[in-house]
């Protein structure tokens, strides 16, 4: 499988959606939270790319922010990529939900929501998932306990 | 949306029961031992008779399922042809909780986990034992301090026999079983654990 390099893709996303990425590297892309939405539509749908599957979904809680990746995949050029978005706010973090672009999506965006407390916004199902109903505080967040 | 709030309803019913089960289990539950010391009291009539009612319960503990976590895999061992557990007249593993009077509880238990073992137990019938298998079964191990995990199924249910290991090997669950069968020969009708 090829790991397609960020920084190619951002030179050809640029022309695309201009000002979408805010950083890239060899390893992958990271992109505005503003953009993430229209960005990952046209990843799936851009000819030559096609990413059409979703391999997983994690994010990590850094000092500042969090921060969202997606590791997308295309079953039919065989190739994958790193996606990454950040999330500044700590109170009432939200991001755009990719539920409409990949099913797969639904449930690991319940256990970030779960874990971290991102809310993903147009998620058709946001609740619980591992934890139960009325469980305070965020358990994955590096402030809780 | 109507599906959305049947399934919100059937959450929030879900979380009181976890939450009332973890404010109700913040001690542990005693072990039931009270008749091990009172071997003498009995009378000669009763222990004759006892001797063969408890001659047949520990010839025949059949566990009932509840195998959470990875220590299953030992049980299962045990359950195997190697370590054979039929030998000690166990080897019925029924689905059905009505049918066991043992619970080997293999694994970790988490809080969400915890009403559902909880109610496993209240399904089996008097009398019955547990067997805490496992780090984890004891004290919760090394998730002890975790958000999640029940620190020791002593929370939730009385334990009659600790076995320790991460996981335990089968010889050391074979011992905890013949400790059990112990236990239960020195049971009596007229004393018999009733603070269960």
């Amino acid at each position: 499988m090829t790991v397609l390099s960020g920084n190619k893709l951002a030179r050809q996303i640029e022309k695309v959606l201009p000002k979408a990425i805010i950083e890239s590297s060899p390893q992958g892309l990271v992109v505005d939270k503003g953009f993430l939405l229209p960005l990952a539509s046209y990843l799936k749908t851009a000819r030559g790319l096609d990413f059409d599957y979703l391999t997983a979904i994690t994010a990590v809680d850094y000092p500042d922010y969090f921060e969202v990746i997606y590791q997308l995949t295309s079953l039919k050029h065989n190739h994958t990529l790193v996606l990454k978005t950040r999330c500044y706010e700590r109170d009432n973090p939200s991001l755009p939900s990719l539920v409409s672009l990949w099913r797969g999506a639904d449930f690991q965006e319940r256990e970030i929501y779960d874990l971290f407390g991102i809310s993903f916004e147009g998620h058709p199902n946001l609740r619980h998932i591992f934890l139960w109903e009325g469980f305070q505080g965020h358990p994955l967040r590096k402030d809780y306990l | 949306m109507e599906v959305g709030n049947s399934f919100s309803q059937l959450d929030e019913a879900e979380g009181q029961v976890i939450e009332g089960l973890k404010a109700r289990s913040q001690q542990p539950i005693a072990d039931p031992d009270e008749w091990l010391e009172q071997e003498l009291e009995r009378n000669i009539l009763v222990t004759s008779v006892d001797a063969i009612i408890d001659w047949s319960r520990r010839s025949s503990l059949w566990p009932a399922i509840c195998f959470p976590a990875c220590c299953a895999f030992e049980l299962i061992a045990t359950a195997a042809s190697r370590f054979d557990i039929s030998r000690f007249g166990m080897e019925v593993i029924r689905a059905s909780p009505r049918q066991g009077d043992l619970m080997i509880t293999a694994g970790t238990l988490t809080w969400k986990m915890a009403p559902q073992v909880r109610r496993i137990y209240d399904q089996m019938p008097e009398p019955k034992w547990v067997i805490a298998m496992g780090a984890c079964a004891i004290s919760g191990g090394i998730f002890a301090s975790s958000y999640s995990v029940v620190p020791g199924y002593n929370r939730i249910i009385p334990v009659d026999v600790y076995v320790p290991g991460c996981p335990p090997r089968p010889e050391a669950l074979l011992y905890g079983i013949r400790l059990l069968q112990q236990k239960v020969a020195k049971m009596s009708l007229i004393n018999r654990g009733s603070s269960r």
